[in-house]
């Protein structure tokens, strides 16, 4: 016998949700049979905003797209207008946003991580990740002068250096934070609890997550190899990247993704401080950009494609950003079909949200 | 095998309790302790007013608009609410009279909104008369 269907909202406001997106929840018993989910809570027009400021001044707009992704956007944008002006920046500055970058996946990995944990209500572990990713900022401030808006980041290379001394610390307290993330991530992929409520929970199959365009830990947590890392952009070229990958398909899947990815950055981390070059960090930027470009990097939650237009002067005619969280959002309306209802909220939160990114 | 589990669970959480409780709060009690900051740490914007000539090239140059100079009646503006801390100040100026300060700016209530005026005391220095030499 089967009830009958009830919608129930979810969001805008809602504890597991940091941020706003409205989810209508069809409900049959207490199975969910659709999502449908709706955005725009927090538009900003951040995009709007290219043609009236100066394409080195919307470095730092662009930074402001997302708080938690922030160097990858600024890095990402200035990549894009690199392209625009055929300028090759220093291969020190190159070395030292790929560090900056592999820094931001793993406060974001934690953040998630402490967030997740929270949702489950396991509270003790929402601390503990997230006193793991207090040393990862201040290695940020420590560098970069900023904690989360980090403004390191500018057309031509980066604003600061970091002196080889501080680097071969920073490798060091690496390695400390390595030992108490082990410690942490054990419990989240051995945990019976969390096990219980995340195994064999909102099912993402791999042809589901390839033709729905999942990206990011989403794919990779479904068994698909996507990483924009693997195409050599800034230093991975150099260094290699082999994509972290799951086969699970499940919450627990994508949770060990990000686990992994954890020792993963950390890895890189090790590799760039060891090959760093020395030489300039900055290089003089003459001219306006012209033409086309896409700029793709990966983010912590997937792959971000910056599309800038010049005109020839010094304001771009047009910035397009496409976000992981929008890439993702068909992946979750199909996680959330045939799940029960008091699995939504954490397995909303498996996708990463990022509805401050998603809608700009 | 539950309670097998759970007594499992006990020891683990038995070892981080201990470890907890020799080790130190990862927080401070600000602002009784002062805060932690680093060399680097983009706090605030520090103004010298001897130093400044009025250049504006601060004021041209600033991503979001929080510096105005006032040549005539000689002030030196800042909003510290739409200042963003980027350092192109800094950066920029060339008689350094705008610096970078460690500790992060107090917290003002609306109606000061965060706006504070320096009056630029700089003078500019006299140029040495030149000597005529002789004309022999």
């Amino acid at each position: 016998m089967t009830g009958r269907r009830t919608v129930i909202p979810f969001g805008p406001q809602h504890p597991v949700l940091p941020e706003p997106i409205h989810l209508d929840l069809v409900v049959e018993d207490e199975f969910v049979v659709e999502a449908i989910p709706s955005i725009g809570y927090v538009h900003r027009g951040l995009e709007s905003l290219v043609d009236r400021r100066e394409y080195a001044d919307f470095v730092y707009l662009a930074e402001r797209i997302c708080g938690i992704c922030s160097f990858t956007h600024s890095s990402t944008f200035c990549q894009g207008v690199e392209g625009l002006m055929d300028i090759e920046i220093p291969a020190r500055a190159n070395y030292l946003r790929t560090m900056w970058g592999e820094y931001s996946r793993l406060h974001s990995h934690l953040l998630w991580l402490g967030l997740f944990a929270d949702s489950l209500g396991f509270e003790s572990l929402f601390y503990n990740a997230w006193k793991i990713r207090e040393s990862i900022l201040n290695e940020f401030e420590a560098t970069t002068g900023g904690r989360v808006i980090q403004g390191a980041c500018k057309v031509g290379g980066v604003c600061r250096d970091v002196s080889n001394e501080f680097l071969s610390g920073m490798d060091k307290r690496l390695d400390d934070i390595e030992t108490e993330m082990q410690e942490m991530t054990k419990v989240f992929l051995s945990d019976y609890t969390l096990k219980k409520r995340l195994v064999g929970k909102g099912i993402l199959k791999p042809d589901d997550a390839y033709n729905l365009g999942a990206v990011g830990p989403v794919a990779r947590g479904s068994g698909l190899a996507m990483d924009v890392r693997t195409s050599g952009y800034l230093a991975y070229g150099d260094i290699g990247v082999k994509p972290v990958t799951t086969s699970g398909c499940d919450g627990y899947a994508r949770c060990e993704v990000r686990c992994k990815e954890l020792f993963q950055s950390a890895d890189l981390i090790h590799k760039i401080i060891v090959a760093m070059p020395d030489g300039d960090i900055a290089t003089t930027v003459k001219g306006n950009p012209d033409g086309e470009y896409f700029s793709r990097s990966e983010q912590p939650r997937g792959e971000v494609v910056h599309y800038l237009r010049g005109n020839g002067t010094k304001y771009l005619a047009q910035l397009r950003v496409r976000t992981p969280t929008l890439t993702n959002l068909p992946s979750l309306v199909v996680m959330l079909a045939g799940a029960e209802l008091a699995d939504v909220p954490q397995l909303v939160l498996t996708i990463d949200p990022c509805i401050g990114c998603m809608e700009r | 095998m539950y309670r097998l589990y759970g007594e499992m669970r006990a020891m683990k959480m038995l070892k981080t309790i201990l470890k907890q409780l020799s080790n130190k709060p990862v927080t401070t009690t600000f602002p009784a302790e002062p805060a932690r900051y680093f060399d680097a740490t983009r706090g605030h914007i520090v103004f010298d007013p001897s130093k400044c000539t009025s250049c504006t090239i601060c004021v041209k140059r600033c991503p979001s608009q929080a510096i105005t100079v006032d040549r005539v009646a000689k002030l030196w503006t800042i909003d510290r609410f739409r200042c963003v801390i980027c350092n192109q100040c800094v950066e920029l100026c060339s008689f350094d009279a705008v610096s970078l300060g460690t500790a992060y700016s107090a917290s003002v209530t609306a109606d000061e909104r965060g706006t504070e005026t320096f009056e630029i005391t700089y003078v500019r220095p006299k140029k040495p008369k030149k000597e005529h030499g002789n004309e022999e």
